[in-house]
This record gives C-alpha cells, sequence and structure tokens, in this order.
C-alpha cells in the first residue's frame, strides 16, 4: 500500500534572513550605532536627502553609509563627497538589500575604520518599493520615503513597506505646487495602516522639513553612543 | 524577483530537513503557508520552484500553496475584520487605524508530505 508521511516543519522562509539581521543589529549594539534602512522606489530621493542630512548631521555624528545600488558607484560617489565613509554593495540584479549583503558591509566598515567610533549607519537600500520591506537587514528603524510626485495611492497599493515603516518622509514637497495632489489624503492613506508612523513633509531642495527630519534622527540615537562602548569582535 | 530568493531558502530549507532523515525520504509534497500581506506573490514562487528544482532532490516534489488572507483585529470594535488590500486598512466600522494584524503575513513552511523506503517496499511487496 502506498503510504505517506507527514513531517510538520513550520519553519519560516525568512528565517535564515532574520537571524543574520539580527546578529548584525547585535554588532550595531555593541559598538553603540544606530542603523536606519532607508527604503523607496527608485527616484524618490534616496540619495538627495542622505546629502543633505549628511552636510548637517555628520558635524555632530560619526556617521557611515552603506549603500545598496544595482550596478554603479554614482551614489556611492556622490556621498563620499560629505567626507563619510561609504561602503557600496554592488547587488548584483538583486532587488533589495538582505542581511548578508549588510553584513559584509558591517565587516568592511569594521576592518577600514574602529566601528566603536560611529553613532549612525544610514543603509540605502535598493529602490524599490516591494521586496526591500520584506528583508530586515538588522536596522533599528526603518525610514521609508515617498515622493509627492508619486501620488496619493502607493501606500495603499505598497501597503507592506509603509505599514512597516518608523518614519516616512514626503518628499519634494517644493513640487507640490505644481501638483494636483491632495497630501492629507496620503497622509491618511499611510494612517490606516501604520497609526504610530512619524510623517514629516521635507524638500531636499527647499529645506523644507530637514529640521524636523533631523530632530526625529537624534531622538532615535541609542544613549550609548555617547558613552563608554564596547568592543566586540566577529568570528564569521 | 525576490521569489528567486525566497525559493532558494525554501529549498536549502527542506534540504536541512532531508538530510537530517536517516532513511533520505522521497519527498513528494512541500506545503507552504503565504500570507496575504506579502510581498509575495504564489505563481511567481511556482515558477522559481519549477526551475531550482529540477534535477534536484525535489525533482518530483509538488508545490502547494495556500494563501491565508489578511484578518485585522479592531481593540475598539473587538471584533475581526478583512481588510482590503489596495483600498482600504481602516476598520470597516469605526475607521480606526489596522494596528493588529492576526493573519496574512506568513512564509512558512508548513509541512512535508514523504514517501520512505519501507512504505516503498510495502508498496512493491
Amino acid at each position: 500500500m502506498h503510504q505517506t508521511f507527514d513531517a510538520a516543519l513550520e519553519i519560516n522562509l525568512l528565517h535564515a534572513n532574520q537571524a543574520g539581521a539580527d546578529h548584525n543589529r547585535a554588532h550595531f549594539d555593541a559598538w553603540g550605532i544606530t542603523c536606519f534602512n532607508v527604503m523607496s522606489s527608485p527616484g524618490a530621493g534616496k540619495t538627495a536627502l542622505l546629502e543633505r542630512s549628511l552636510a548637517v548631521l555628520s558635524q555632530e555624528l560619526q556617521i557611515a553609509v552603506i549603500e545598496g545600488d544595482m550596478t554603479t558607484e554614482l551614489d556611492a560617489d556622490r556621498l563620499r563627497q560629505y567626507g563619510v565613509p561609504v561602503i557600496a554593495i554592488n547587488t548584483g540584479r538583486a532587488c533589495h538589500l538582505d542581511a548578508q549583503m549588510v553584513a559584509g558591509g558591517i565587516h568592511r566598515l569594521s576592518h577600514e575604520y574602529d566601528p566603536t567610533a560611529f553613532d549612525l549607519v544610514f543603509v540605502e537600500n535598493v529602490g524599490n518599493l516591494v521586496c526591500p520591506a520584506e528583508f530586515e537587514v538588522g536596522e533599528h528603524a526603518k525610514v521609508a520615503l515617498l515622493s509627492i510626485t508619486e501620488g496619493e495611492d502607493k501606500p495603499l497599493k505598497y501597503p507592506v513597506m509603509f505599514q512597516a515603516a518608523d518614519c516616512l518622509l514626503i518628499t519634494k514637497m517644493d513640487l507640490a505646487p505644481y501638483l494636483e495632489i491632495n497630501l492629507d489624503q496620503i497622509v491618511d492613506n499611510v494612517r490606516q495602516m501604520n497609526a504610530q508612523v512619524t510623517i514629516i513633509p521635507v524638500s531636499a531642495k527647499t529645506g523644507e522639513g530637514l529640521a524636523d527630519w533631523f530632530q526625529w534622527v537624534r531622538s532615535q540615537l541609542n544613549p550609548i553612543s555617547f558613552k563608554q562602548r564596547s568592543i566586540v569582535h566577529c568570528s564569521s | 524577483m525576490h521569489e528567486t530568493d525566497m525559493t532558494k531558502a525554501l529549498i536549502l530549507t527542506v534540504k536541512d530537513w532531508w538530510e537530517a532523515q536517516p532513511d533520505r525520504p522521497r519527498i513528494s509534497q512541500i506545503h507552504l503557508l503565504v500570507g496575504q500581506f506579502t510581498c509575495v506573490e504564489p505563481a511567481s514562487l511556482q515558477f522559481a520552484f519549477a526551475v531550482q528544482s529540477r534535477q534536484t532532490f525535489l525533482a518530483e516534489a509538488k508545490l502547494t500553496i495556500q494563501e491565508i488572507p489578511l484578518i485585522a483585529f479592531c481593540h475598539r470594535c473587538q471584533q475581526e475584520y478583512r481588510p482590503q488590500i489596495g483600498m482600504r486598512y481602516a476598520c470597516p466600522d469605526c475607521r480606526s487605524p489596522m494596528d493588529d494584524i492576526r493573519s496574512g503575513r506568513e512564509l512558512k513552511i508548513d509541512r512535508i508530505e514523504y514517501v520512505t523506503d519501507e512504505s516503498l517496499v510495502a508498496e512493491h511487496s
């Protein structure tokens, strides 16, 4: 008689990535680093936002950037002009960064610099509203960007990223006068699925809202980044 | 595109299990739970699995995907509701934001069906 057996596995498909993300976060914690995972669709203004952020925040904080770009180092080169370490991860054709790729970036950072000297690491994810939302990389907070030109309905259509975001920056606000777009509707659509998210309309061009964004960044910093830090070594 | 990575993770996980079995049973079916509030498209997973399992120990295995609906719980109304993905996520009655997701985020290998050598023997005798 044909006999079939069942084995209950109940294993999460992203288990390995989650374990890698937790490992990355443990390193950040030991070094007193706060890590932000910066995500958006392509062209929403992640790099422009980071340029403005580095210009101001690098005067008071030690910052490094882990930059995910599909094939080029164009974005990384833009950010290096601000005098901060930029670790470029060439993701090839991958549509998102995963924990393992970011671990590679962290190891380079810790070999080339003293990681305990840093307060803040920005991980600039691959431009994509879908995949990065599923792959945690070891961040302490997720920062999503939505440019005002993308329309009110994007949070409804790509809910996973907006539901998980801790901070949402609505970018390119300087273009709002030229568009028929309802900012309140965007905010309302995001709030439907994420009541806690901090929403800040900004413009990297005019500087609108950036002071609020910087204040939010400061509010998220690991308190031990200003105190004694412990040193850990990674065996892997 | 990330379904390719998910499938890689799926096959590696099942392989770990399979290699831990003393009799290396023939796997006939893998049951996967995929929540509707994930970024995973079941058809893409099926396609990736068909390609990646070719000429492996899973070549004959069938992938069965059970989609799990998005269900949220409204604490104000003390009731579950089904948000309409792409349309509306707030509670339909009181319009409270969706905050307690009860199901729909699953990406899980639920169980594996397999046939052992012994049962093959039993089948042949």
